[in-house]
């Protein structure tokens, strides 16, 4: 007989907000590359200020975990999903500040004319939000297996983020007038570099509610 | 099923001076012809708190009973298997049970002092065990008050009835009852479920500092306290003929942090109680 109906109703609540932030996240990451791949500054205004949402949110979900430990004392996996939660919210709250940054580069270039076509940050971005999709789906299906194979991921991004870099590099050899041009576009991928490793971070706390173990899964080449 | 545990893993967790200072082998404990209790195995380390958690009617209490033969006491209880203190196997018949008990002391859920004095009730067991000087049953009560954390509140009315004082203070005189006598191992069952939550953390902290030097086995019904107190924690439950057996048997944070049976995990998240 379940005994504690109404506090696994309010987990699964806290879990379902979990999932809500993670939509707003990955549409602001993939907004950002719309915003900076059209030059569109209205948009990028838009997500620096939506942001603030986010942040918002994140506390939000916070408060309801610390007011769960401080009236349920929850225990074994009950546990570790808040701990887990308040780890992940973290995580997102942080891969929304990199979409932020991206949107503040977007409007640094402003109407400035493109160095280039953008094809590997745009599949950068795409990738990310792959990933934390699916790392919130393992999440959600307590799945530490797929969990491990999306940290495993991480390297696609990697490779993008290199290929990236390298690219640009020829560009600024070439002419150095495009360097500061060229340095905006590394900044945009290294935010995408870096919202990858905290998708992995997310996957590492899934395997930890699945498993109770706190490991490093994969470390990433940055 | 049998649950080994990994003492040296323990040992060293509580510190070297840990031993095993209570060892259940397969115990099985009859009631007439209700089993209690099915197939115990359980090594108890000394120096360290050991909490029995699981429903209501599983035999925790009965498996703390099994280590001072307070089921000797019950028509038709009937122990089998091993259950040694020190190496010592208790249930053996030429064991003096008056002289077990003052070993293995217990504290029961109600507080229940005699009906006399509070210098009378520490100084009971010492006088059965013989001290006669009124000079070394003195120090005996004040040391006995002074560990269970009573001195200070009662020091001046040793003489009044101890019926006087609170249900948390009458607790705690059970316990200085207890120490006095000088026991090696204090058996508590449910020490605190008739006590407001104030005196239930003064007892709590109590028992902290007491298992430096005793061994502690308390029987809960408060998951929280057996997390806030234990350094390991046993989990019972019935099996559908309601002997209760040893699900899991491990050290605290493990157990409510991560626990290896699906049926603890259950048990402490409230899926089935």
């Amino acid at each position: 007989m379940e005994m504690r109906a109404a506090f696994h109703k309010k987990l699964r609540e806290i879990q379902d907000e979990v999932l809500a932030l993670g939509s707003m996240v990955s549409k602001a990451t993939l907004r950002s590359i719309d915003a900076l791949k059209n030059r569109d500054l209205e948009l990028a205004r838009q997500i620096v200020s939506d942001d603030k949402k986010i942040n918002q949110r994140r506390f939000e979900i916070e408060e309801k975990c610390i007011e769960l430990i401080a009236t349920q004392q929850p225990m074994a996996s009950d546990l570790r999903i808040i701990v887990a939660v308040l780890n992940i919210v973290t995580e997102l709250e942080r891969i929304g500040d990199h979409a932020e940054g991206i949107a503040r580069i977007a409007i640094m270039i402003g109407d400035e004319p493109p160095l280039k076509p953008l094809i590997d940050i745009p599949r950068m971005a795409e990738q990310v939000v792959y990933m934390l999709h699916r790392s919130l789906d393992a999440l959600v299906n307590r799945d530490a297996e797929a969990a491990r194979r999306i940290v495993a991921e991480d390297d696609i991004i990697d490779q993008l983020y290199d290929q990236v870099f390298r690219e640009l590099l020829t560009f600024m050899l070439e002419d150095p007038r495009t360097i500061t041009r060229a340095t905006r576009l590394i900044w945009v991928a290294h935010n995408l570099e870096r919202s990858g490793d905290r998708v992995t971070n997310i996957c590492e706390r899934v395997v930890f509610v699945v498993t109770g173990k706190m490991e490093e899964i994969g470390a990433s080449k940055y | 099923m049998s649950i080994e545990l990994d003492m040296l893993d323990t040992a060293q967790k509580l510190g070297e001076e840990c031993v095993i200072k209570l060892r259940a082998e397969r115990v099985n404990l009859y009631y007439g012809s209700f089993q209690a209790l099915r197939n115990i195995t359980l090594d108890i380390p000394s120096c360290a708190i050991t909490a029995i958690i699981g429903p209501s009617g599983c035999g925790k209490s009965s498996l703390l009973r099994v280590f001072n033969r307070m089921n000797d006491l019950i028509p038709g209880a009937r122990v089998e298997g091993n259950v040694e203190l020190d190496g010592l196997p208790i249930y053996n018949t030429k064991i003096d049970v008056f002289a077990l008990r003052k070993r293995v002391g217990m504290v029961f859920q109600k507080p229940n002092p005699f009906p006399m004095s509070v210098f009378e009730n520490v100084a009971f067991g010492p006088r059965r065990h013989g001290v006669k000087s009124r000079a070394e049953l003195e120090e005996i009560v004040e040391k006995s008050l002074r560990q269970a954390a009573l001195w200070e509140e009662v020091k001046d009315k040793l003489g009044q009835s101890a019926l006087a004082l609170s249900g948390g203070q009458q607790q705690r005189l059970c316990i200085a009852r207890v120490l006095a006598v000088e026991p090696e191992v204090i058996l508590m069952d449910e020490p605190c479920s008739a006590l407001d939550p104030l005196a239930t953390l003064k007892i709590e902290d109590l028992m902290r500092s007491l298992s430096k030097e005793y061994t502690i086995v308390i029987v809960t019904h408060n998951m929280q306290q057996a997390a806030r107190v234990s350094d390991m924690v046993a989990f019972i439950m019935m099996e559908p003929d309601r002997a209760g057996v040893l699900v899991e048997y491990g050290p605290t944070a493990q157990i409510f942090t991560n626990p290896k049976d699906k049926r603890t995990e259950d048990y402490i998240t409230g899926r089935f109680g």
